[in-house]
């Protein structure tokens, strides 16, 4: 009686030990699931979902304090994602959420930039350079097409430019839609 | 007699291959303008090195390789650059791409052409030539093969010379190796010169018994040791690198290996040509042997200059009016061309012109039923039937997982399907929607590293400023303590030396009055 007690109050112990050590050792810095959502977002930072950028609002999701359906640049297809993670219905856009554009980028009008740095300083990932008095410019490969920097504009040089598909973005269609014009149309199978 | 090893599946369909190889290839000539897009090859595009206007020779750069993996282009014949512009190419999406135009002038006046001797060039030397020279594979993938030719860690054992042409219409290869064998095995051999291989295995397809006489005879001729011609069973799709590998060496190269790993690295018979062609003429690749075939009244191949467009090109060979097509590479795996109007690329190997008659609309897709015998030809050993299914139903992940990007397109599968599905379509589009699910993430991953670093900047500039600020204050303070010591210092001087004065003053006063007062005894004093 008294060894058997014995043996589980030092188990007992000894597992205590491990837990309490395990648990600063290997403790998680952070909220797991914010940086999931954060991934899923597509990082345009546009605060378009009312939060500063994607990561508050990843927060605000996680905390349960946001919907899911608030995320405009990520569309539909966003929406389903951030449904599976979180185990919840899908939800369509609401009323007060704008609806999704296609993306874009960027394009100041060099002619009218009077170089008064004020795109540069609503820029959200830094894409605009240029300096006071100088004309700015945008880095396209770095812009999200936030649209951030079209409001502060004084003489609204900023306009958003439509990314069209060229060669190397171009994809091929999903097959149902495009029977017809497909190559596959061509294989020989009449001639088996 | 060599072993030869066999890879799973493969079909036979009819090869449709005798018509073009009548007569031998023609010269396709220049034809009334040129329109060269700059990217013809794996990689970057070249970077446009002329301007609107310039007069070039034939052979003068047009782009300049951009970045490791790209390949130079240049102009095919002497002419005037009439343009640099955006113009629809030979790509399934019809989109425009940077092109090139050329207007000939008809000399056809050449560049000065050096020749080289590979035995007395350094191997790094040889590799920017080709780079240079624009050579890519021909054999439909345009990898550049200055790159292909760089001797990594694994000693190479063996080069595969790949002239099976499995893929039916299409006897391009076929009729280099008829007509210009010598230069093939020569440009091989300096392959394997600078590879430093073991042996140079040429493989060809046995249903072309002519090419592979000369092709026998042309190594014979050169006494290449270390050089055997090898007829391979014809099979589609023997001609895959991977497959004719296996055939060949019996080396299986898995997913995700290099067969350069394995020690085997493997070429097109075109592209040892063109190689041959850079290095000991000095031509860069500006011409190549296109197969014009199918619903025109004389099927034949013909030497082409690159940038000749489509439809001149078919006009050669008497193009039928019932024409309503025309497709790029072969029936299994070649692509439909958006208009008649593109131009030949170093990609461009076979133009089939395609009418109702030979190529009737398929039957509509019915329902897949299982029946796995797509399994059964698959060369990749894949389950086409589960991708199918994933890919239908955008199940990306999951086709991905079962090896999507193992898949050649080969189009074995939806050859034999009963049900008629367009298989290939579906895991063209899964492969491509994963590319671009892989850009968007890469975008995103860019922005959000920008965005951590903004709001970083903008904190760091904070704590600067406030630092400034702090400082400034802190050294406000200091001065105004300072300026404080410094008061109540001379404060004390002056108190100091207002004292000193004040009790010489009362000593003089007090004498004054003592003077005054005892005037004697001041006298007696002194």
């Amino acid at each position: 009686m008294l060894i058997a007690l014995l043996v589980m109050s030092i188990l007992a112990l000894l597992l205590g030990a491990v837990l309490g050590f395990s648990a600063i050792k290997f403790r998680v810095e952070g909220n797991p699931l914010v940086d999931k959502i954060d991934a899923i977002l597509p990082q345009t930072q546009c605060g378009q979902c009312s939060f500063p950028g994607c990561k508050p609002y990843a927060t605000a999701i996680a905390a349960g304090e946001a919907d899911i359906n608030r995320c405009p640049p990520g569309g539909e297809e966003g929406i389903h994602k951030l449904a599976e993670l979180l185990g919840k219905e899908f939800k369509p856009f609401g009323e007060d959420t704008a609806a999704p554009k296609p993306k874009s980028v960027a394009v100041i009008d060099e002619n009218t930039c009077i170089g008064c740095t004020l795109c540069i300083q609503a820029c959200p990932v830094d894409a605009i350079s240029g300096a006071a008095k100088q004309m700015h410019t945008i880095i396209e490969a770095e812009c999200t097409g936030c649209e951030l920097c079209v409001p502060p504009c004084p003489v609204d040089c900023i306009t958003m430019v439509v990314i069209r598909e060229n060669i190397t973005t171009w994809k091929f269609h999903y097959p149902a839609a495009s029977l017809e014009s497909d190559a596959n149309k061509f294989i020989t199978r009449a001639n088996r | 007699m060599r072993t030869l090893y066999h890879f799973n599946g493969g079909v036979h369909p009819p090869t449709h291959k005798t018509q073009s190889t009548l007569s031998p290839i023609a010269q396709a000539g220049i034809p009334s303008r040129l329109v060269v897009p700059l990217h013809q090859h794996a990689g970057n595009s070249a970077k446009p090195s002329v301007q609107v206007g310039d007069r070039v020779l034939k052979g003068q750069l047009f782009g300049m390789p951009d970045g490791s993996v790209s390949s130079a282009v240049h102009a095919p014949t002497s002419g005037t650059v009439t343009a640099i512009d955006m113009q629809i190419v030979a790509h399934p999406s019809g989109l425009p791409d940077l092109c090139v135009t050329l207007l000939p002038d008809g000399k056809d006046e050449w560049i000065p052409r050096i020749t080289t001797d590979y035995l007395t060039t350094p191997s790094d030397e040889l590799r920017k030539m080709l780079r240079l020279a624009g050579v890519v594979g021909l054999g439909g993938a345009v990898f550049p093969s200055d790159l292909k030719l760089r001797p990594g860690a694994q000693k190479m054992k063996t080069l595969v010379l790949n002239g099976a042409e499995c893929e039916p219409y299409i006897t391009c290869d076929d009729m280099l190796m008829r007509e210009r064998a010598d230069e093939i095995v020569r440009g091989a051999e300096m392959m394997r010169f600078m590879l430093d291989a073991e042996e140079v295995l040429i493989g060809i397809e046995d249903n072309k018994p002519q090419a592979i006489a000369a092709m026998q005879k042309a190594v014979s001729d050169n006494s290449f040791k270390q050089m055997e011609v090898i007829a391979v069973p014809t099979i589609y799709p023997g001609g895959g690198a991977k497959q004719l590998i296996r055939v060949l060496t019996g080396i299986e190269v898995a997913a995700g290996v290099r067969s350069t790993d394995l020690g085997v690295q493997c070429f097109n018979v075109a592209t040892a040509y063109s190689a041959h062609r850079a290095i000991a003429h000095g031509e860069p690749l500006i011409s190549r042997i296109v197969t014009v075939t199918g619903n025109v009244q004389h099927p034949q191949n013909f030497e082409v200059l690159i940038g000749t467009p489509i439809n001149e090109l078919v006009a050669l060979a008497g193009a039928r009016p019932d024409t309503n097509g025309h497709i790029m590479g072969g029936p299994m795996m070649g692509v439909p061309l958006p208009s008649d109007r593109v131009a030949v690329t170093k990609a461009t190997n076979c133009i089939i012109e395609s009418s109702p008659a030979l190529f009737p609309p398929p039957p509509p897709a019915l329902p897949c039923i299982r029946c796995t015998r797509c399994v059964e030809v698959c060369p990749a050993e894949l389950q086409p039937q589960d991708l199918y299914w994933f890919a239908k139903a955008k199940n990306f992940g999951k086709a991905q997982e079962f090896n999507l990007f193992d898949c050649i397109e080969c189009g074995a599968c939806s050859y034999v399907c009963p049900s008629n599905i367009p298989l290939v379509q579906y895991y063209r589009f899964a492969k491509s929607e994963i590319w671009a699910n892989e850009r968007e993430k890469d975008a995103a991953n860019l922005a959000r590293e920008r965005h951590e670093f903004h709001l970083l900047r903008i904190e760091r500039d904070k704590q600067d400023k406030a630092e400034k600020l702090a400082q400034k204050e802190k050294a406000a303070l200091a001065a105004k303590a300072a300026a404080a010591q410094s008061n109540t210092d001379t404060a004390k001087a002056a108190a100091q030396t207002g004292a000193g004065n004040d009790t010489s003053a009362i000593e003089t006063l007090r004498a004054q009055v003592r003077e005054t007062a005892h005037p004697e005894a001041g006298l007696t004093k002194e």
